[in-house]
């Protein structure tokens, strides 16, 4: 019965904090007076408004539809009224505010009506539609609409599905905390995934060190009427990470620029299956998450919480501490540091990380580089970190996509065994921005090379207008007398000319702005997609830092 | 701050502090066998490359403290130390103690970015300018009739006076120097061989030194401090050419166990030819790298003008390394160049 494993390469066993918040009980944060809800919480289009400021609202009440197939709905948390629709700060790297609903709770909790679905008599297309517009997003971290990943596509079909338990982040437990007390749940949804996917490899990956979490999935595994397999995997970062996943379970990997999709395999967080099934089961769309709020707090562990509760609310509910020295969504590895403790909790808000001076101790000062080939041999990617590190450095963004730049998936091992103590990580994003924006000022560049072409055709066009007008009107001169009703006639067709002259200009130009785009840009993984969303934002940020000295040569006491 | 926000422990003066460590099993041993004047090269490159090093960052605008303690001038220092002669001249120690770490080190880029490692190009430099003060070996006590305190090997290395007669009595010519005279007088090896200097593998004396540098590898190995790629190949590159030459003609070429086993090519194998900065990075880049160097310094004892090439084969294959690396790049997670692994 046991299963052969496979061993990814790379990969590092930073302490693991997990027992500080998995010894209390999962608690149900209160109903907080204000929630605020971002309109982007996962990948793709941002969710357009549907509702008014002034209006009453109830809980689960969708109050902003999805925008296009690769994008979700958003729901109301609770029942009350929308007093704001405008920029707020959210949880994102870039620090920088985005549209959000503000909605005034009025403590009565009151639903909106919602039934169960009957899935299996549903079109699996018109099911698709019903999860989005219930929200549904991936919870491991990526927030990837959910509805796009449950569609095998027109030829491709998933033999494997994985349910991916790993958590290997640091101190977050929400996962390992979901599958102790709620397995059975998270298997209704694994059933909904299969049917939908037609996997007949049903695969539930957990790190060996949750041996809780592993024995109630096995147990309630056991309940099904179909096999699904809980696979114990050994600790170890980032051996949660989709790709590794799926290697350490099948031994395959997904090839570079593709997706896990074209090898027959898919992957769901649990946090995902246990969302689907209360989409389901319930009618409930997605309002709520497990987070874990820890770190430097008196009472570690992990809450249920409302979309749109402002993290500070947690915090205190928690216990906080003196000798606070800031706050991360997620974990140590990858986790984004909050400017502000008025952010809100988001579908993709998976840990509350709590610092201080004894739990992170400030970052050592970077040395150069002594080319030691420790973070090669730690990256999960199998990537030539050093020389990324080198090219990017040196500005050279070329030779740094030539040594896959684009495969890194900033997991931050390279940095965490850099004896030399380099923000590497930081490197890479800095340079991944720079190539991002020299890709879009190229795309803007050839815009307005149309736009010039298109300008010089016009005013050739006018000065021949001009030349014919001219001529026109000697002629219509010399005609005058004969035929008035003739010139008229003339002047329309004239007119219609001019226009489908203009047609066609603009005809050339479409095509030559689809030719131009650059050829890097066409194949993109949901993952790239996200990485310059978040790229994009965040851009600025970096170019300030990276201006900064990060390097002691430059940095004279 | 950006992620990840903790670090494990390591750090460059972990490493070579490790390093240091791992040579002193070699260093006892030295005292051991050929008397204390190593302890007076050892401490007088260590002093000039901390006054090297320190002057230099100071001068480049670099802050000192960090740096300094980083140890990596330390360890060029002790490497140099120990491949010079034991008797070897004041001057001549300082000499290439200031070559490493001014031009090699410095002049390069300072940490990491020196193309050639600092202690060879010292070594080099020595001896094409002084050759003749590059043969002052003190012998192994077991072979010579006087064998010289502390104060006394300062004083010989600090040009002070003694006796000519003792002088004699203690520098022996090295089993590669004996070798390499013997081959040139028209000796076979054989005949070369019963020569009291030559012992079981390499030289008497010579051969637990080595011993003693090879534990210190191995000891570097087992914490992953060096990998094992280019100690291996380095050796084998020795060994094969060293066997492949001796199969066709054992009166002209010496044993392999013989080229193996001198202090020199373990001190290079395991402490030199691994130094991470001037060396190569790839898995397979390590491999080619180490097999060049052990062919270079076989090619360099058989053909070349000096008796022993572990130096001049290390800083040419230096040369070699971003070549090297670029066509060993390994092929990524997912990558094309081999299918998946399924
Ligand atoms: S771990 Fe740090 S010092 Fe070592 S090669 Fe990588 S970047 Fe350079
Ligand atoms: S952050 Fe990128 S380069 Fe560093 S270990 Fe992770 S995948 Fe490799």
């Amino acid at each position: 019965m046991s299963r052969e494993l496979f061993k990814f390469k790379g990969g590092v066993h930073p302490p693991e904090h997990k027992t500080e918040s998995t010894s209390r009980p999962i608690h149900a944060a209160p109903l907080p007076k204000k929630l605020v809800i971002p309109l982007r919480q996962h990948i793709g289009n941002p969710a357009k408004p549907v509702v008014e400021i002034g209006e009453r609202v109830l809980k689960g009440q969708m109050i902003a539809a999805a925008d296009g197939y690769i994008s979700t709905a958003i729901h109301a948390s609770s029942s009350g009224t929308v007093v704001a629709i405008d920029l707020q700060p959210v949880p994102h790297i870039s620090g920088l505010p985005d549209l959000c609903i503000t909605i005034e709770t009025d403590g009565r909790d009151e639903w909106v009506a919602h039934a169960p679905l009957d899935y299996q008599a549903m079109e699996p297309s018109q099911l698709r539609m019903q999860l989005r517009d219930l929200g549904l997003a991936g919870l491991g971290g990526a927030v990837f609409p959910s509805a796009v990943k449950l569609d095998p596509g027109a030829s491709r079909d998933c033999p494997t599905l994985i349910i991916n338990g790993g958590e290997c982040e640091p101190w977050i437990t929400c996962d390992d905390m979901l599958m102790r007390h709620h397995a059975d749940e998270i298997l209704q949804g694994v059933a909904i995934m299969r049917h939908l996917l037609g996997s007949t490899d049903i695969l539930v990956g957990i790190e060996d060190n949750k041996p809780e979490a592993l024995d109630s999935m096995r147990s309630a595994a056991a309940k099904l009427d179909f096999a699904v397999e809980v696979v114990a995997v050994p600790a170890r970062y980032p051996g949660g990470g989709a790709k590794q996943m799926i290697e350490t379970l099948t031994g395959k990997q997904v090839p570079s620029g593709k997706l896990s999709t074209d090898i027959g395999i898919q992957v769901f967080n649990v946090g995902t299956s246990y969302a689907l099934a209360r989409a389901i089961h319930h009618g409930e769309p997605l309002i709520s998450r497990l987070v874990t709020v820890t770190g430097h707090v008196l009472r570690p562990q992990n809450f249920e919480v409302l979309i749109g509760t402002p993290m500070h609310t947690l915090i205190t509910l928690a216990g906080d501490r003196d000798g606070t020295t800031g706050v991360l969504m997620g974990g140590p590895m990858m986790g984004v540091p909050m400017p502000d403790l008025d952010v809100p909790v988001v579908k993709a808000t998976n840990c509350i990380l709590v610092k201080s001076k004894e739990l992170f101790p400030p970052l050592p000062k970077a040395l150069p580089c002594i080319r030691c080939t420790r973070c090669a041999d730690a990256c999960p990617a199998e990537l030539q970190p050093q020389e990324l590190f080198r090219f990017a450095k040196a500005g050279d963004f070329g030779r740094a996509q030539e040594y896959h730049l684009f495969d890194c998936i900033e997991c931050g091992c390279c940095s965490y065994v850099c004896p030399s103590h380099i923000p590497l990580v930081d490197f890479y994003r800095y340079a991944k921005s720079e190539i991002w924006a020299r890709e879009k000022d190229k795309r803007a560049a050839d815009l307005a090379r149309e736009r010039h072409e298109f300008r010089q055709f016009r005013q050739e066009r006018e000065k021949k207008e001009k030349a014919e007008k001219l001529a026109a009107k000697a002629q219509t001169k010399r005609a005058e007398l004969a035929a008035v009703p003739a010139a008229e006639g003339a002047a329309v067709s004239d007119a219609d000319a001019k226009k489908a002259l203009i047609a066609a200009a603009l005809a050339r130009a479409q095509a030559k702005k689809s030719d131009a785009a650059p050829k890097n840009v066409d194949q993109l993984t949901p993952v790239q997609l996200h990485q310059i969303e978040e790229i994009e934002a965040r851009r600025t940020k970096i170019r300030e830092l990276a201006r900064k000295p990060l390097e002691p040569e430059e940095k004279n006491p | 701050m950006p992620s990840p926000f903790i670090l494990d422990r390591s750090s460059v003066t972990q490493v070579m502090a490790w390093v240091l460590a791992a040579l002193l099993p070699g260093i006892a041993t030295y005292v051991w066998l050929f008397g204390p004047g190593i302890l007076v090269t050892l401490s007088l490159a260590t002093a000039t490359a901390l006054a090297a090093e320190a002057a230099m960052l100071k001068t480049r605008g670099y802050p000192v403290k960090p740096f300094l303690a980083d140890l990596s001038a330390i360890v060029t220092a002790w490497l140099l130390a120990l491949s010079l002669p034991s008797l070897a001249p004041w001057w001549l120690i300082v000499t290439g103690t200031l070559f490493a770490i001014v031009v090699a080190k410095h002049l390069y880029g300072g940490l990491g970015q020196n193309i050639f490692n600092p202690a060879m190009v010292g070594y080099a430099v020595l001896i094409v300018s002084f050759p003749v003060q590059m043969t002052h070996w003190a012998g192994p006590n077991e072979l010579t009739s006087v064998h010289l305190t502390l104060a006394q090997s300062a004083t010989v290395i600090f040009g002070g006076d003694v006796p000519r007669a003792t002088l004699d009595a203690v520098t022996m010519a090295t089993p590669l120097d004996a070798l390499r005279t013997g081959l040139l007088q028209q000796l076979t090896v054989d005949e070369v061989m019963t020569h009291p200097i030559f012992g079981h593998y390499g030289g008497v004396g010579f051969e637990w030194l080595a011993g003693a540098f090879l534990l210190g590898g191995l000891l570097l190995w087992a914490l992953r401090i060096i990998s094992w790629q280019v100690p291996l190949a380095f050796l084998a590159g020795i060994w094969l050419t060293a066997g492949f030459l001796n199969f066709f003609d054992a009166g002209r070429f010496g044993p392999p166990w013989f080229h193996l086993f001198a202090p020199s090519v373990m001190l290079g194998a395991f402490f030199i030819a691994t130094d991470p900065v001037s060396g190569a990075t790839t898995p397979r880049g390590k491999l080619v790298f180490g097999l060049g160097a052990g062919f270079l310094t076989m090619a360099i004892r058989t053909w070349g003008g000096f008796p022993d090439g572990v130096a001049f084969a290390i800083l040419l294959m230096n040369l070699c390394v971003p070549l090297i690396d670029q066509y060993t790049q390994p092929r990524i997670y997912g990558g094309a160049d081999k299918e998946p692994r399924a």
